[in-house]
């Protein structure tokens, strides 16, 4: 039988290949993004909202408990970056950049976890980035609200140990998406020279990890960071 | 209004008394002490119950309602205390939408 996904910023990039990914396996999914659906599948189902939007996540997360009678799997994906020197980074991208990457992950952290927390199992897979290990110049503030993802991930395993849930996140490197190409072409190449295995990452590679954590067979693993391409 | 939020609230309590394995919210009223003072639960237990009481309000009355808010951490008497501060604070939180 399908599980039930929960995948956030279905839109584009991972997100959207993660949805598809599970879909093409039989599984329902209930994505979301601030744009209108770009998955159609009849196991499908789209909220339109904002990440950061708690009233529009909790009603998303009761509605899609309701219709499908619970959520097995969240994959807390949706993220924006920010590329940006401190000096000249104003406070509104701040904001932005933590009210979508940190509120937004929080608030779906929550959310799901207190539904499968009355199912007493569930897998909760967020979702940090290279740029946190590998202190990326120009990236203070997207690799800071990541680092709190990962802060946020350590505890929450903790947390909800005892409940059957696991929560670990997935540090990808650089894969050929709309977020990584606003990023200027050199310094994806020098971030990709600090790598143990130095090319871009792909959906696969992404999704490879995910299933991992995913699995129900993974109930002994949680609270762990996994950064693709040996970048920790 | 308030009776459809007590019984909730009595469906989790004894949901909560079985798991639990806590006789004495078997039966509960409006004076049973929940957290805090005299309280049968411990912090874990009284997430666990908030977030299935949450949920029963939105299968019976159909609203979606955040129970841990900012107000309800900062009262002086906790909305957690009792059975009936929780059903009044579930009522007032439904009377705003």
């Amino acid at each position: 039988m399908g599980r039930v996904f929960v995948i956030t910023g279905t839109g584009k990039g991972i997100g959207r290949e993660m949805a598809l990914h599970y879909l093409a396996q039989g599984h329902l999914v209930a994505g979301c993004s601030r744009s209108e659906p770009s998955v159609v599948d009849a196991n499908y189902t789209h909220f339109q909202l904002d990440v950061a939007d708690e009233k529009a996540v909790v009603a998303m997360v009761q509605t899609v408990r309701k219709s499908h009678g619970g959520i097995d799997v969240l994959l807390n994906n949706a993220g924006i970056a920010a590329m940006n020197h401190l000096a000249t980074t104003p406070m509104q991208t701040v904001q932005k950049v933590f009210a979508t990457n940190v509120f937004g992950s929080f608030v779906f952290l929550r959310e799901v976890a207190k539904v499968m927390m009355r199912a007493k199992v569930g897998r909760i897979v967020n979702f940090s980035t290279v740029a946190v290990p590998l202190r990326l110049e120009g990236e203070s503030v997207y690799g800071a609200s990541k680092a709190a993802i990962e802060h946020l991930t350590r505890v929450a395993a903790r947390e909800l140990g005892s409940s059957g849930i696991t929560v670990n996140a997935v540090g990808p490197a650089p894969v050929d998406t709309d977020l990584v190409r606003s990023v200027p072409a050199e310094k994806i190449d020098a971030l990709i020279a600090r790598q143990a295995v130095r090319r871009l990452g792909t959906f696969a590679d992404v999704i490879h990890v995910v299933d991992f954590f995913i699995d129900p067979r993974s109930s002994f693993v949680t609270g762990q960071l996994l950064y693709l391409g040996g970048a920790g | 209004m308030k009776e459809k939020i007590l019984t909730i609230v009595y469906a989790a309590l004894k949901d909560a008394s079985e798991e639990l394995g806590k006789p004495e919210l078997a039966s509960p009223g409006p004076e049973t002490h929940l957290y805090g003072r005299n309280g049968h639960l411990d912090s874990l237990a009284l997430v666990n119950l908030l977030a299935d009481v949450e949920q029963r309000v939105a299968d019976d009355l159909g609203k979606a309602i955040v129970l841990a808010d900012e107000r309800a951490m900062s009262q002086k008497r906790s909305p957690f205390a009792t059975a009936g501060t929780l059903a009044d604070y579930i009522e007032l939180l439904l009377s705003e939408g």
